[in-house]
């Protein structure tokens, strides 16, 4: 009678096992257990006692309070998601550009590439961004004004030029507030750039020469190969986009204010549930528009 | 006798001029583009060097633009005192340097198990890696918190001890943990990263190395990995730099135990001087301080960084 061997797929999935095990530990215990958590904390009030905290249950008493005695929480909420309703859009766009440029040959491509991921570098913390504006000495370079030190270029006679054409301010306004917040987009928008580079590297350079034979302009070869080529990378960087905004957000301050100034950490497991389930909610939409108008390759 | 027309036609298919117009055309308004960008991504930065050479006297001098009248390093000297900068960079590189090493080899593992060695629920953990990047880490952070101040591996410490769990904040423990578990910062992001890559590797290689007599690990070391070079820079470098920068985690898990980012935080306050613009200065002074070292590592790695990322696979 000899031992029933295990068949090669069998063992490896054993291996892959082993070679999660890591992450399931982490999972559990620093991911699932953690949203369990931390949603029943937000149907509760908590109280530091000795050695450890009590919760009790309170029911969704946390959440209506948010809506309606808590001062701050509906006007951050509001502010947060359309700034990432506006912003993700905006960076979307600007690095595709950026890629679609720095994959161009030219004299020193590989300078303006290091350059273009210097913000990775610097801008990906809320520190390097403590803003110099308060100088009185710096950034009085073309604007005479100074009082920005990003925004070197206002965008005053842009926006009235744009007004007397006759567009609607609406879009005027998005349009210049993009101008004006044009160094926070391209800081944020450098593994974008990076994703999108790379997207573009692995389209085969035999359709740009068919396209060509056949006579297709650059613009044309643009909308009808590039950007299909990259929908399914425009909605990785859309989601990529969001998450990352999140992450740089006034809304992020008060809800750690919530918990460690004010030690209420349930009121503050309610304020990021529901921050959260408006994000999912942000992402949720977005995937799905998108997803329906991404072209696979294949 | 060729007519003015003739030399004209000649003219036009031998030089092309209008061909000629838009390349140039094209390449002029390419140039100014990419130069503009750089202007704005670069010009803070000067500015910042620039600022922080200045001595009080320039602050209100208008004359000043770039190079300060009164160049002097005493914005250095203050802004290394006040924020105790030795002990927080040796802090922050350590922190740095061992989640990024640690978060480098739990990822790649998980990675490869998801890419190559599938077992029932893989599809279903993988989706739950991809969750841990949407979910805002501010859902989590209170049970994280707590989970630290109180950290107990499914009650062993309890059951020891009779305490009600370990006290690991303020110390590098949960740096450590979360990097051990693949949980660390962005970490989901970095798995994605791997798996795409390993996916992209021919299954014969793996195969050839079968038939030779190697062994899963044996395979994972002498042919993945080292395969595998690309997205180990991308990972590496993210990993390292968002570790560094990030003020969040830190902030959470070290009251007192000073790495850059909370000094820097915490050095307006202390510095006790009475006027703002020059407390702002040396702020900015700090800040230069605390990207110094990331600015000049990058310069050393860039090229294999943005190479390695085109090569990474990340697209899919």
């Amino acid at each position: 009678m000899e031992k029933k061997r295990m068949t090669l797929k069998q063992k490896n999935a054993w291996y892959g096992v082993l070679f999660a095990t890591p992450l399931m530990i982490g999972m559990v215990l620093l991911f699932i257990l953690p949203m369990i958590q931390s949603f029943r904390y937000s149907l509760s009030s908590l109280d530091m006692v000795e050695g450890g905290f009590d919760v009790t249950y309170k029911g969704f008493s946390n959440y209506t309070s948010l809506f309606t005695t808590n001062p701050d929480f509906p006007r951050t909420l509001t502010e947060s998601v359309v700034n990432l309703v506006v912003n993700v859009p905006l960076i979307i766009i600007f690095s595709l550009f950026a890629a679609v440029l720095l994959n161009q040959k030219f004299k020193g491509r590989s300078f303006a590439r290091a350059v273009f991921f210097l913000p990775v570098i610097i801008a990906s913390s809320a520190i390097a961004n403590l803003d110099i504006s308060s100088f009185v000495g710096g950034g009085a370079i073309g604007s005479g004004s100074g009082d920005d030190s990003g925004g070197v270029m206002q965008s005053i006679e842009l926006s009235k030029m744009m007004l007397d054409s006759g567009l609607s301010p609406g879009i005027v306004n998005y349009l210049t507030g993009a101008v004006d917040r044009i160094y926070e987009i391209i800081s944020s928008s450098g593994v974008q750039i990076l994703i999108f580079l790379a997207g573009l590297q692995s389209i085969s350079p035999s359709l740009y020469e068919a396209s060509k034979i056949e006579g297709a302009t650059g613009y044309e070869s643009f909308w009808k190969i590039t950007f299909p080529m990259m929908t399914p990378l425009i909605l990785t960087n859309m989601v990529y986009s969001i998450t990352d905004t999140v992450n740089s957000n006034s809304i992020n301050l008060l809800i750690s204010e919530t918990a460690f100034k004010v030690f209420d950490f349930g009121l503050s497991a309610a304020m990021s549930w529901v921050f959260f389930l408006c994000v999912g909610l942000v992402l949720a939409l977005s995937v799905g528009l998108i997803s329906r108008k991404v072209f696979y390759y294949d | 006798m060729k007519s003015p027309t003739d030399y004209a036609i000649v003219f036009v298919r031998k030089h092309r001029p209008v061909d000629k117009t838009k390349r140039w055309l094209w390449l002029l308004i390419r140039t100014i583009m990419i130069l503009g960008f750089c202007f704005v991504i670069l010009f803070p930065l000067f500015q910042r060097v620039s600022v922080a050479f200045r001595s009080k006297a320039d602050i209100y001098d208008p004359t000043v633009l770039w190079i300060p009248r009164h160049i002097t390093l005493d914005n250095f000297r203050i802004a290394i005192e006040s924020s105790h900068y030795v002990t927080a960079l040796l802090n922050t590189i350590y922190v740095s340097a061992s989640t990024t090493v640690i978060q480098m080899a739990s990822c790649a593992l998980a990675a490869y198990a998801f890419a190559r060695l599938r077992f029932k629920g893989s599809g279903i953990l993988f989706a739950l890696v991809i969750f841990t990047i949407v979910v805002p880490p501010q859902t989590i952070m209170i049970p994280l918190y707590l989970t630290y101040r109180y950290f107990d591996l499914f009650g062993v410490v309890h059951l020891v001890t009779g305490k009600r769990g370990l006290n690991l904040i303020d110390t590098f423990w949960p740096f450590i943990i979360s990097a051990g578990t693949a949980m660390g910062l962005k970490n989901g992001l970095y798995i994605y990263i791997f798996r795409q890559f390993f996916r992209g590797i021919p299954k014969e290689v793996e195969e050839a190395a079968l038939v030779d007599g190697a062994g899963v690990f044996r395979t994972f070391f002498r042919i993945m990995l080292p395969n595998a070079v690309p997205a180990i820079v991308t990972v590496l470098l993210f990993s390292f730099v968002w570790q560094w920068n990030d003020s969040y985690y830190v902030s959470l898990f070290l009251k007192q135990v000073k790495v850059l980012s909370t000094s820097l935080m915490d050095m307006g306050i202390g510095l006790k001087e009475p006027d703002p613009i020059y407390t702002s200065m040396l702020l900015n002074t700090g800040v230069l301080l605390t990207i110094a070292p990331l600015v000049i590592m990058y310069l050393f790695v860039q090229r294999y960084f943005v190479e390695s990322v085109e090569r990474t696979g990340i697209t899919g």
